[in-house]
Order: structure tokens, then C-alpha cells, then sequence
């Protein structure tokens, strides 16, 4: 399912003295199969533009189309997009509430597949959890309380994606958690982006994430969309994001740093990238010769 | 004096446990010194920090603040006085829906004069850069300025020592930014002992010291640059390089003379010298 | 932050009413509260509402502003009203004007039901008055500080007075909260907003459990920052903000009383509400 907005705008309580206009008219389009990243500030808007994408907040501006469900459209099913759109907010651990692992993961399917027998449903939570990489048989029955930071987020996340949603979107995914957590988390998303879900979407502030992981990406400020390229594209503008207040990669600061020296690394600023550039170039004026594999020359 | 002295320490949540979240730290931390503590979730960091200021007290083996022992409920008062902490949510640590009352809350409770808390708040305010919010709403603010107004409100209790436990975890970089600028200056300015714990490779090294805990025991114990060259040991515990100390790492197993760098800017001299040298 | 709007009803503004001590405040609101039911005709009604103009005007808040926390209780007034009107049963000296199957309506009931309407409207108005111009806090202080007296036996009115402020200071906080959760329950097809009053009931579980686990946790960690802040207690405390009564409060419980003097003359030399048909009739 392909997203396209167009002149998306949204005021927060309109017509009051505490109206704040959130989105100024947006503009994006998102194809099925990325692993969309999206950037900006706390409070640039990209919050209440992912809360469009399946309905939690109704359109009152522009236009907004996912696949074929029509946002303007008053009949348009929003149930239904929801569980096509599947939406993991920030700590999401913080909204299990089942007394079992296996009942929480289940509570998705329950309201948006009614008919659906038992055992169905057993089967898609039981896949569900393995799909997030935890024991079922061991966390069926447990309660999602006693689990711990890191087990919790994974519930919430095979609470979401049992519908097989196929767009799935998430807020800070990674946030909160230890480095190797946030690693485990964001190998998690490639695997269900490779299977499970078409489209992911990660609304992030970690520059870095975004250049390692997604395909493309959007910045947003004040309520418009300012960028919207390709994650090499984007940062190869650092000077603009560094404008506008935001961070950049590790790997473009230093070929920023670079460019004012006269060394041009090109690089799509991936780390494994920018190591193998940066090799090339000191082989390439005759440094020590570039051993396979990164092991050590000697 | 240190500031801060464990011996054999050891903390078990439940009593009839073995299970140790502490499990015999030997530590001690001089009076100004800037300590990152580091390690996976659930490797004893918190339950650390808790006990140096009493809000813990030992299972086993013997904490002291400023050479008293946390254990003497007697000592439990100066011993907060004088070890203030900084929690992780920026939304749990306010008492009060106006910043000034927030901030004069721990004052009040040590029995300072009225007109005294008045100086202090001023100077709280001041040394965290919210002096003009102080007849702010907590709850309006963000994330970064809400931990701020926590500082602060430590800050005026006036203690010796300052733990901040995850304190910058929740918040989005710029938020990062502003607390880390401000316990920084705290440290170097008014020569403030602090203990930060925290996830963030690239926040540890701006401390003078970094421990890495894992299973409640110090594993790791030098300047953050030394832990950060030990980092095959440093993977054994499940933590990672910062990212410029990790691709430094690759260069030089790729054959260039870059010697070991910590940040962006370390980075690129090493490799600006490298290509130059050739 | 959407949440501010609906929290509380403080009106931001320099006015004389905003600059009183809020102990002079309630006191006022109280007195004006006796005065309201204390007023037996007309005079005496027109009194208290002049009074509130006054108020009003004093405290900077437009009208309209004043009128509003009215709206949201206008279907009871209306409602207690139209009961009152239609089922009055103290005695009558006149002839009913309608008498049909159980409803009966008198002189008397209409005067009473315009008594009734406008003494709830003045109630309502001069409690929003208060809070309007006085933040929660100050509210909480001028409580905690009238209670004192209480002291004596042994009513813990700094716990109260602090639970009060905690609670306040976490009314937004557990608002953005519940929104967040409803959004995330919602994101998962949950629906709050159609079928029958059980199932709208179990609805709630998947808001409410969360939200109470949010809440302890909560609680766990502001017991752990208050410790570390040295709290232990109201003993040793002392306080940094003093209420301090100045010439304003002074003006302000002296028209209040002028007030109450007056209304007690009106009823004695205009007699009760229902003398008044007299004239009329």
C-alpha cells in the first residue's frame, strides 16, 4: 500500500486561544516496500502526521490516501486501514494490560477479525511471538507485567503486527533501551520489514539509525516536510539539518569535517560504508594495501 | 576524604535470596571526580546508585557517604543532604505545579529559612539556565527543560554530590544536550562529584572516569578512553563502542595508522593525518 | 499540552481579585455562598448579584468567561428547576394557575423556582469567580493554611495539602497519558465508541490497567525523588511561600459583610419573597 499526502494541515483545538497549528501542509509519499525514516524535532509535527496514516487522527486538511482507503472520504472503512496500518507508539510496553502474554497479543485480532475461530487465532498469536523472537510455549501464560524491559517491548510489538499489518509504523522504537537492546530491536524490524510488514516506518531522532537503516526519509520542521530522499541525499545537506537544529550522523560530521580539509569521502554515510570508502581512498593514494575482509594488513 | 566508599558491598532485593542485583562492588569515588557508570539493563547500575544515597542500604558489606555509613538510619538525612539524585522520567520527579514551589520543595524539607530558599531557587534556576521559568508549569515544559527543573531542585538542597541515574534516557538529543552542558559545568564550575549512569557511549566519554558494571559486580574501571580501547572486553559484557571509536577500530584493522578516536573530530584528524603521512 | 485547557479554570490576569490572598478568598466565597441563601426577596437577590458584578468586574475576567462555567451545569438547573416548578407543595394562599393530573402550578412555585435558578446560577458564579483567579496551588495553600487549626487534633493537614498539590500537579500528566493510550488501544481496533453499556465497560480494561500501572509506577518513583529530595514529613519543614493579608482582603471581607448586614435588613423590612405577591396581587 502506497501513502500519498498532499497539503496535510492540522490545527490542534482550533478556535481557541491555545490553537497550535501542528501541520502546515505536508507533502509525502511513501512507497509500499520502504523502510521509511522520519526526523524533526519534538514537536515538528511528525507525531501528528503518523497518527493520520490510520485514522487516530480524523483529516481535516488536504488529502491523505493509503492504498486504496481514501482518508476523506467520510464511508472510508477506518477499522479496517487500522488493521492494515499497524501502529507501535513510544514505550509501548506501557499499554499491555491482559493478565497473559498470549491474551494481550491476541487482543488486536479480537476486535478487527470477529469471526475468527479459536484456533486461528492461537496460531497467529503463537507465530506473532516467535516472529518477535521470544519463547511461546515459556510466555504464553505469563504476565506481561513480570517480563522484563526488553520482553515487554517485543509483546507490544507482536501485539501490533498479529493482524499482519502491511504498513507498520513506529515511534522511537529504540528508545530507552541499552545499545545492544536497540540493536536487537532494530534487527528485529528488518526481519518482520522482510516478511510480515511491506512498509515500515520509524519516526526516530537517532541520525544514526536513520542512516544505517532506512531506504528513505523525510525531515520535518514546523509542520512541513523540508526533505524527503533518500538517507544519503539527506545528510549530504548537513549543513541545512545543523540549521535547522538537528543532529547528523557520526560518519557525516566527519566528512563534514573532512570537506573543509579537501578530502571528499563519498559515502552513503552507513558506517560499514564510509570504513570501506575511507580504505578505498587511502589505498587509492597508495597507503598500505586494503586487506580483505577488514582484517589486519600487516 | 572520598566522597564516596564501598567495601564488599552486596544488595539482594528479597531477603531469602541469593540472587544478587550487587553483588560485592568495591568502589570509591574522590570528592569532584566525574564518574559514567555503564552497562546493560539490569546489571546492578540503579540498584548502585540507590545505595549511595541511602534510598538502598546494603545487604551485605559497608557503604559510606562522606564517611558515613548508610546502614545508621541516624546518618540517612545528612547522607541525602549531601548525595542528591536525579531520576530517569522527567515527568515523575515534580511535587509542585509551579517550578519555583518544585524547586523550593527540598529546602523546605531540610528546615531552610524562607528568605534563604528564595537565594537558592535564584541560584538553582540560574545554574541550570530556567531562571525565566520560574513560574512555569513542569508539565508545559519539555523533556530536557523538565530534567533541568529536577537538577534544580536537587541543586537546592545544595548537596556535595550528584547521581543522576538514566537521566537522560528519555529525552530526544537536544534534550540530551542541555543536561549533559549543564552537569558538565556543574562538575568543572563548582567542582560537584557526579555519578552518571547511562546507556549513552558518547555521554560517558565526557566523564573523567568510566565503570562498566555486569551482573552487579565492577567489571571495567579506568578513563572512558581506556574502556573504550578495550573493546573485545568491552563486547564480553554486551556493550558497544561509540560509533567514531568503532569505525576507527575497522580503519585501523584495514591497514591505516589511525590510532583510536572517541568523536567525530578525533576521527577525522586521524584520518586527515593518515593520508596525509602517505 | 492540550490538556492545560481543560485542566482547572485559572484565568491568567493582574487584577485586584487575583492579588488577594486566597485565604480571604474562600472566606469570601463562603460568606457569599451564606448570603445567597440567606437572601429572602428580591432586594436582597439583587444584592448578591450586584456583588458579583463587582466581582467580576474587579477581577479582570470578562463576563462571558464568567458565564461559560455556567453552561456546563445550565441542564441541572434547568432541569431542578422544571421539577420545582411543576411539583411544588408548600402550601399555597392563592389559586392555582394550573392544576392538572399530578401538576400543580402556584405563584408561589414560580417565585420559587426563579429563587432556586438563580440561586444555583449565583453559586456556580461565584465559585468560578474564585477559581478562575486563583491557581490550584494558591487554592491548596489557603486550604492548608485555614486548616491549620485542625492541627490541634491531630488532622494531618500538611499530608492533605501535599496529596492535594501531588494530585493537581499529576492531573495533566495522567491526561496525556490516557490519551496516549486510548490511541495506542485504538491503533489495535479497540472501539470506545459504539455498543451497550457492558461493552463499552470492558472497554475500559484495556485504558484503565494500563493507566493504573502507569499511575503505581509513577507513585514508586515520586516516593523515590521525595526521599532523595530529604523529605520525611512535616516536622522541621518550613515553607517558602507565606500567604500574607494585605489592605485587599481586608476591602474585599468588608463588603462582604456589608453585604450580608444589608441582606439581613431587606429581609426584615421587606419581609420574605412570597410578601412581595402581595403588592401584586
Amino acid at each position: 500500500m502506497r501513502i500519498v499526502a498532499k497539503d496535510l494541515t492540522y490545527t490542534y483545538n482550533p478556535k481557541s486561544p491555545f490553537a497550535s497549528q501542528a501541520l502546515k501542509g505536508v507533502n509525502i509519499e511513501i512507497d509500499e516496500g520502504e523502510f521509511f525514516g522520519i526526523i524533526g524535532h519534538t514537536g515538528s509535527g511528525k507525531s501528528t502526521f503518523v497518527q493520520h496514516l490510520n485514522a487516530l487522527i480524523k483529516l481535516t486538511g488536504g488529502s491523505l490516501t493509503v492504498g486504496d482507503y481514501d482518508l476523506s472520504d467520510k464511508k472510508c472503512k477506518f477499522l479496517e486501514l487500522r488493521s492494515k496500518v499497524g501502529m507501535v507508539f513510544q514505550y509501548p510496553e506501557y499499554q499491555l494490560f491482559a493478565e497473559t502474554v498470549e491474551k494481550d497479543v491476541m487482543f488486536g485480532l479480537k476486535n478487527f477479525h470477529k469471526g475468527m475461530k479459536e484456533e486461528e487465532m492461537a496460531a497467529a498469536v503463537k507465530e506473532a511471538i516467535e516472529t518477535v523472537d521470544l519463547d511461546y510455549e515459556d510466555i504464553r501464560d505469563r504476565s506481561p507485567f513480570e517480563l522484563s524491559g526488553g520482553q515487554k517491548r517485543r509483546v507490544a510489538i507482536a501485539g501490533v503486527i498479529v493482524t499482519k499489518p502491511e504498513i507498520l509504523i513506529l515511534d522511537e522504537p529504540a528508545a530507552g533501551l541499552d545499545p545492544l537492546g536497540k540493536k536487537e530491536i532494530m534487527d528485529l524490524l528488518h526481519h518482520i520489514h522482510g516478511g510480515w510488514c511491506k512498509t515500515v516506518v520509524i519516526v526516530s531522532h537517532d541520525m544514526d539509525e536513520i542512516a544505517e537503516n532506512c531506504t528513505r526519509a523525510a525531515v520535518f520542521s514546523e509542520g512541513r516536510v523540508v526533505m524527503e530522499d533518500t538517507p544519503a541525499e539527506i545528510f549530504k545537506r548537513s549543513d541545512e539539518l545543523l540549521a535547522l537544529g538537528l543532529d547528523i550522523p557520526v560518519t557525516a560530521k566527519c566528512a563534514r569535517l573532512l570537506k573543509e580539509k579537501g578530502i571528499v569521502i563519498d559515502t552513503d554515510f552507513t558506517c560499514d560504508d564510509f570504513i570501506a570508502k575511507t580504505l578505498a581512498l587511502y589505498g587509492g593514494a597508495g597507503g598500505a594495501p586494503k586487506a580483505e575482509g577488514g582484517g589486519n594488513a600487516q | 576524604m572520598e566522597a564516596v566508599k564501598f567495601e564488599n558491598v552486596k544488595f539482594a532485593y528479597r531477603e531469602d535470596e541469593e540472587d544478587f542485583a550487587v553483588n560485592g562492588v568495591t568502589l570509591s569515588i574522590g570528592e569532584g571526580e566525574f564518574v559514567a557508570v555503564l552497562g546493560r539493563n539490569g546489571s546492578g547500575k540503579s540498584t548502585l546508585a540507590k545505595m549511595i544515597n541511602a534510598l538502598l542500604v546494603p545487604t551485605e558489606g559497608r557503604a559510606e557517604v562522606f564517611g558515613l555509613d548508610t546502614a545508621d538510619s541516624k546518618n540517612t538525612f545528612e547522607i541525602r543532604k549531601s548525595a542528591g539524585m536525579v531520576f530517569q522520567n522527567p515527568d515523575n520527579q515534580t511535587v509542585a505545579s509551579i517550578v519555583e514551589d518544585d524547586v523550593a520543595f527540598g529546602p523546605e524539607n531540610i528546615g531552610v529559612p524562607r528568605e534563604e530558599i528564595g537565594r537558592r531557587i535564584d541560584f538553582a534556576l540560574n545554574a541550570v539556565g530556567m531562571q525565566a521559568f520560574r513560574d512555569a508549569t513542569p508539565s508545559r515544559l519539555s523533556g530536557g527543560q523538565k530534567q533541568r527543573i529536577a537538577i534544580a531542585g536537587v541543586l537546592a538542597v545544595m548537596p556535595k554530590i550528584m547521581i543522576l541515574d538514566e537521566s537522560t534516557a528519555m529525552l530526544d538529543p537536544k534534550g540530551r544536550r542541555e543536561v549533559m552542558d549543564v552537569i558538565k559545568k556543574l562538575n568543572k564550575e563548582r567542582g560537584m562529584t557526579v555519578i552518571l549512569i547511562t546507556h549513552f557511549m558518547d555521554e560517558a566519554l565526557e566523564a573523567d572516569r568510566a565503570i562498566v558494571m555486569h551482573r552487579g559486580e565492577v567489571v571495567m574501571d579506568g578513563t572512558p578512553e581506556e574502556i573504550f580501547s578495550r573493546s573485545d572486553e568491552l563486547e564480553t559484557y554486551n556493550l558497544t563502542l561509540p560509533r567514531a571509536a568503532y569505525i576507527s577500530k575497522k580503519l585501523a584493522e584495514g591497514g591505516m595508522p589511525v590510532k583510536g578516536a572517541f568523536n567525530a573530530e578525533e576521527l577525522a584528524e586521524e584520518i586527515c593525518a593518515s593520508l596525509q603521512k602517505i | 499540552m492540550l490538556n492545560d485547557v481543560t485542566f482547572g479554570q485559572y484565568y491568567p490576569a493582574k487584577s485586584f481579585v487575583h492579588s488577594m490572598d486566597p485565604r480571604a478568598k474562600i472566606v469570601l466565597m463562603i460568606a457569599f455562598i451564606v448570603a445567597i441563601f440567606l437572601a429572602k426577596n428580591f432586594f436582597g437577590l439583587a444584592a448578591v448579584i450586584l456583588f458579583l458584578i463587582v466581582a467580576v468586574a474587579f477581577s479582570r475576567v470578562p463576563f462571558g468567561r464568567v458565564l461559560r462555567s455556567v453552561k456546563m451545569i445550565l441542564f441541572l438547573i434547568i432541569f431542578t428547576a422544571v421539577l420545582n416548578l411543576f411539583f411544588y407543595s408548600g402550601s399555597s394562599s392563592y389559586k392555582p394557575l394550573v392544576d392538572w393530573w399530578i401538576i400543580t402550578i402556584t405563584y408561589e412555585s414560580i417565585i420559587n423556582t426563579i429563587f432556586l435558578a438563580f440561586r444555583l446560577f449565583l453559586l456556580v458564579m461565584g465559585t468560578s469567580v474564585l477559581t478562575l483567579t486563583t491557581t490550584p496551588v494558591a487554592l491548596t495553600d489557603g486550604i492548608e493554611s485555614l486548616l491549620t487549626p485542625l492541627k490541634w487534633i491531630k488532622f494531618p493537614v500538611h499530608e492533605l495539602a501535599l496529596i492535594m498539590s501531588i494530585a493537581l500537579r499529576f492531573i495533566p500528566t495522567l491526561m496525556d497519558e490516557t490519551n496516549r493510550i486510548v490511541a495506542a488501544q485504538k491503533a489495535r481496533g479497540a472501539d470506545f465508541e459504539t455498543g451497550g453499556l457492558i461493552k463499552r465497560a470492558k472497554a475500559v480494561v484495556p485504558i484503565l490497567i494500563p493507566l493504573l500501572v502507569s499511575a503505581f509506577r509513577r507513585a514508586e518513583d515520586l516516593g523515590d525523588a521525595m526521599d532523595a529530595r530529604c523529605y520525611s514529613g512535616a516536622k522541621g519543614r518550613t515553607k517558602y511561600k507565606k500567604l500574607t493579608f494585605t489592605w485587599r482582603d481586608l476591602i474585599g471581607l468588608l463588603f462582604v459583610a456589608a453585604l450580608i448586614t444589608g441582606i439581613v435588613f431587606l429581609n426584615i423590612y421587606l419581609g420574605g419573597k412570597f410578601e412581595i405577591l402581595g403588592y401584586f396581587l
